[in-house]
């Protein structure tokens, strides 16, 4: 560090200075894997653009009037998002309220509670669900899950509250109510993958603070552990969420794909993302492949929005920048 | 703190149902993925016979026939998408490792968890847009690329960390040697990482076997032989879907064959993967 008259180095002396990178094989290199980098910021701007180009007749036609209405009529040629947007936020946070507790739970069992030989087991099982292909789920969920859901909880629930709007309507299987229970059992393994790892990182030291303060486990797991954790937890959610806004095959094959806005979970409902599936192939106008293509900007804008918060909130934590 | 007995034993007996439900959810979590595989096993083994592995599938309401053009269809735009993702995946994931300390390589970490979450749905269209449009047919090569996109930043990701994990020790060590900095990563580095790689390569595979959506309006699907790029190709999960929405009791049983055929797979990578993982892990400590 007290080398004498750093100006006045030559250029072989400043060469060696900078050290392996005077190489031009490391400076390919380095080259390549920049270059292999920043396929990935392309890949973004990319995805945007061409959503963008694709739906430009369709926001030139509809404007801001494509958000608000509720008419989709591909005869006619009048497209409006409105149904579609509401089909997903309802799947989706529905899907959520299911999933948070039930991942949450799994997340304690697996970080705090099951005995050591049974935490990778089980870790194991329920990642399997997310490695479950998504039209696998559709199969299942339109054979199996939408007759016995129609029969015994559908049927059973229009006869005794049909007249709350939540339930009105005949029971059709295919359904709002199906699409949630689908999508709830999809973002389950995220949720609890992101949980289990936050919980991990909790210091042992807040645990044994609390056990030496006299607290119970459970306790301990309550006003410790989950609020030491609780950002990370809120970013693994999050994360989730933005899988259950863009699932498309499953929700596509049992939720009915019918653009109504309904209030009732028994009515068949349509999707962002399920509208793309189901009639992107059939769409012959270059309208109706423009409005489709901009529910699919939409999606992507959305999606990354989501993921782009999850993600900042569950480096926060984990980097160890929350000490709370 | 008051310590009344009624308490004590409140505060003991909320513990143990609190833990107690923790187990449950893990059960009601868990019990989807066995009854799931279940409905699979039973709908469909009998149905995944030769004549399904072997044939094409027949006109629409003739029972018979098979999916050999989906499968190797598949294993043809999974390989594709293998071969355009694994480079480029590496290389970024090595510049993370490497670099990844400066601004930019910070931006590109985030950009890559951010590309996970995209909508499958969404690369779809965008890719379509980018082949189908222009080419003016639905093709093998469209079908390819979507899928490379899904698999780019999972293959970033994985191999990021596992080229961190090589011990700094072997850098030095060949770099002492008078190795350069990229024969030091090329014959040193990467070899280290290389399991882990695989292992990461693996699961993206798995994931790009089970899409579905981004091959709807890429690849499309194809009743026929084909090995050209520039044209549509069959594929498992699509073949799936079209066969679940048919009206035909026969396509619904191939619906079944074709989807344990497919989920053997995926699960065949992904417990080779976590298999394999976890012996290394073993091995290092």
């Amino acid at each position: 560090m007290n080398e004498p008259a750093t100006e006045a180095a030559t250029a072989p002396e400043r060469r060696a200075r900078r050290g392996a990178a005077t190489f031009w094989s490391d400076r390919l290199f380095r080259v390549t894997a920049v270059v292999c980098a920043s396929v990935l910021g392309f890949l973004v701007l990319f995805f945007g653009y061409e959503l963008w180009q694709s739906s430009t007749l369709s926001i030139r036609t509809f404007g801001w009037r494509f958000w608000i209405s509720q008419e989709w009529d591909p005869v006619r040629e009048r497209y409006g998002a409105l149904p579609f947007i509401w089909g997903t936020l309802v799947t989706s946070i529905a899907a959520l309220l299911l999933a948070v507790p039930l991942s949450l739970g799994t997340a304690i069992f697996i970080a705090e509670v099951a005995p050591r030989w049974l935490r990778q087991p089980v870790s194991f099982v329920v990642e399997l669900l997310a490695a479950i292909p998504s039209v696998v789920y559709g199969l299942w969920g339109v054979f199996v899950m939408v007759p016995w859901l129609r029969e015994h909880v559908q049927v059973p629930i229009a006869r005794r509250f049909g007249q709350i709007p939540l339930f009105e309507g005949p029971a059709f299987g295919v359904s709002m109510m199906s699409a949630i229970l689908i999508l709830a059992v999809m973002i389950i393994p995220y949720i609890t993958a992101v949980s289990r790892e936050v919980i991990l990182a909790v210091p042992q030291s807040q645990r044994e603070a609390s056990y030496g303060l006299g607290a119970t486990r459970w306790e301990t797991i309550r006003r410790v552990v989950l609020r030491y954790a609780r950002v990370g937890i809120l970013g693994g959610i999050i994360l989730g969420y933005g899988r259950a806004v863009g699932e498309t095959m499953a929700v596509t094959m049992v939720i009915g794909n019918r653009p109504d806005i309904t209030m009732s979970l028994l009515q068949p409902g349509y999707t962002m993302a399920s509208v793309i599936a189901n009639e992107f192939t059939e769409a012959t106008s270059p309208l109706y492949l423009s409005a489709l293509t901009e529910l699919g900007l939409l999606l992507f804008i959305i999606t990354l929005l989501i993921n782009a918060l999850a993600r900042f909130l569950v480096w926060r934590v984990t980097r160890g920048e929350v000490r709370h | 703190m008051r310590l009344s007995p009624l308490h004590e034993r409140w505060r003991r007996v909320l513990n143990a149902v609190s833990l107690g439900l923790s187990g449950v959810c893990a059960v009601v979590v868990m019990a989807p993925v066995f009854i799931i595989l279940a409905y699979l096993v039973a709908n469909g083994i009998r149905s995944v016979n030769l004549e399904f592995l072997s044939s094409l599938p027949k006109p629409p309401g003739e029972p018979g026939g098979g999916m050999a053009n989906a499968i190797v269809g598949s294993f043809y735009m999974v390989g594709l998408a293998l071969i355009l993702s694994l480079p480029i995946g590496v290389g970024a994931g090595v510049y993370l490792a490497e670099f990844g300390n400066s601004r930019y390589a910070h931006l590109v970490r985030f950009i890559a968890d951010v590309l996970n979450g995209v909508p499958s749905i969404v690369i779809g269209v965008s890719v379509w847009a980018l082949l189908v449009v222009p080419m003016r047919s639905f093709s093998a090569l469209a079908g390819g690329v979507a899928l490379s996109f899904i698999m780019i930043p999972m293959i970033t990701r994985t191999t990021e960390e596992m080229v961190r994990a090589v011990p700094n020790a072997l850098r030095e060590a060949s770099l002492g040697l008078g190795a350069t900095y990229a024969r030091t990563m090329w014959s040193v580095v990467l070899p280290a990482a290389r399991g882990g790689i695989v292992t990461g390569v693996m699961l993206a595979l798995a994931r790009a076997f089970g899409e579905a959506a981004p091959l709807l309006f890429t690849a499309l699907g194809n009743r026929f032989w084909n090995v050209y790029l520039d044209r549509p190709m069959a594929n498992l999960p699509t073949q799936i879907y079209e066969y679940a929405k048919s009206p035909y009791q026969d396509w619904h049983r191939q619906a079944w064959a074709a989807a344990l055929v497919l989920i053997t797979i995926v699960l065949v990578l992904n417990v080779v993967a976590r298999l394999s993982t976890r012996e290394r892990f073993r091995a290092l400590r």
